[in-house]
């Protein structure tokens, strides 16, 4: 019964997604020129960054993404439509299918957004499949914290800003093991390597979207 | 008195820290010298942050199940004591860092995890000054205050101990151990964890009354 409410919500929200275009295409277009100024600053250096930079600057650039790409996730709905769902359907399924969307609208930018990364200033990864593996974790793990906290956000008169300080100090621990892990695929270590930070993800990852699962239903009702 | 014994036992508690803490001799090792002696005064802090934070957990789940003002208040102070005492063990570090890596503050994940978990607490306060009603304000901020936890802890317990640190008590440094199998300084340690845990309880206590009363106060005034 979640199972089904939580897919027919997908659903729903990529269907509203592709109707209204011009959300969609303002993230993408968002990462690109975030991207591409990025490029044209380091340019003047002579093009090639150093792999450390290369790595915190895709994180980086990958987080505000995902801060501004998760916001407009529940403040975009009115109020009507949200009290709607809920005489519909069970809370959990609403914050479980928020999260799903959010994580795999995030993977998309992200890949994306790696794309052209790597176009314009380099690809110096060695283990393609840790960094792909990688980047899944940081997508699904920036969508599970970020989810709840748009959700608190949305609720506040002055969301735009609580949503940055609410969430980034709370993704910091997440993303350091990303960044670290992602070091690791660019040096082209093995992945016994990383094995106990990619471990240390997933388990942070399941914490916070268990705790979203338990407290949305409480802000729910607010 | 039968209810405030704790009290006294945290005074006394306390009073023997600051005697044999700065009194009762110490092994002596390079570079550290005497100022070991802020393990009676630094680490007693996160003992006592952590403790409290999760009493103001514990009350913030016990206001999500069962709604009273009271039970926000404290779960409010509670955290605002944590806070304090994040800060004091964030200046007792840095001072002895000072002393001796020569620096107030340096790149190492048990310092940044850290300031990042003051950051995350810092963040409570701003969202709970962000609302006007006060049942929204109190409902909100218990689900950020748990949430919070739930990230905030990792950075404290999980992620420093899979990195080397410059730390005491990683990465082959001096360490935490060593101290301890010293036993004139694990009779002074172990009173000043629980005298300044105490402490922390006490002080979330008082402000909680404080705030409590202001309260009726203002509820009388509105009659």
């Amino acid at each position: 019964m979640l199972l089904r409410e939580i897919w027919y919500l997908i659903q729903k929200d990529f269907r509203l997604e592709w109707r209204q275009r011009a959300a969609l295409s303002g993230m993408l277009l968002y990462v690109g020129s975030t991207v591409f100024v990025c490029y044209l600053s380091f340019a003047l250096r002579g093009g090639e960054l150093p792999v450390p930079a290369w790595n915190a600057l895709f994180w980086i650039i990958l987080l505000f993404t995902a801060v501004n790409a998760v916001a407009k996730g529940f403040l975009q709905e009115s109020r009507g439509r949200l009290l709607y769902y809920y005489t519909l359907v069970q809370p959990q399924a609403v914050i479980m299918a928020k999260i799903v969307y959010n994580a795999l609208l995030l993977l998309g930018l992200a890949l994306a957004g790696f794309g052209l990364y790597a176009v314009v200033l380099g690809n110096p990864v060695q283990n393609m499949p840790l960094f792909l593996a990688n980047v899944v974790l940081g997508a699904v793990g920036f969508a599970s914290t970020l989810t709840l906290v748009s959700g608190i956000a949305a609720k506040a008169t002055n969301s735009s800003t609580l949503m940055a300080v609410l969430g980034f100090p709370l993704m910091v621990p997440m993303l350091l093991l990303l960044i670290k892990v992602s070091k690791n695929a660019l040096d082209g270590l093995e992945f016994d390597a990383s094995r106990s930070s990619l471990l240390t993800l997933v388990a942070l990852n399941l914490i916070v979207s268990a705790v979203s699962y338990l407290l949305f239903p409480f802000l729910w009702r607010s | 008195m039968k209810n405030n014994w704790w009290k006294a036992l945290a005074v006394v508690l306390l009073l023997y820290t600051a005697v044999a803490g700065l009194l009762v001799p110490v092994p002596r090792l390079a570079i550290l010298n005497e100022t070991i002696r802020n393990l009676y005064f630094h680490v007693p802090m996160w003992f006592g942050m952590t403790f409290i934070l999760i009493a103001s957990v514990i009350y913030s789940i016990r206001y999500l199940r069962n709604p009273t003002p009271e039970l926000d208040i404290r779960s409010h102070e509670a955290a605002r004591t944590g806070i304090l005492m994040g800060c004091v063990g964030l200046a007792t570090g840095s001072i002895w860092a000072k002393y001796t890596w020569g620096t107030w503050w340096t790149n190492d994940p048990k310092l940044n995890g850290a300031a990042i978990a003051m950051l995350i607490y810092g963040a409570y306060l701003v969202l709970r000054s962000s609302f006007t009603d006060e049942q929204q304000r109190a409902r909100i901020s218990a689900i950020y205050n748990i949430f919070a936890f739930a990230t905030a802890m990792p950075l404290f317990y999980i992620l420093p101990r899979l990195t080397d640190s410059l730390h005491p008590g990683a990465g082959g440094n001096p360490a935490f151990a060593k101290y301890d199998l010293d036993d004139n300084m694990r009779l002074v340690f172990y009173p000043a964890v629980i005298g300044w845990t105490l402490l922390a309880f006490w002080l979330a206590q008082v402000a909680s009354r404080i705030a409590l009363l202001k309260q009726k106060v203002y509820e009388k005034q509105l009659a």
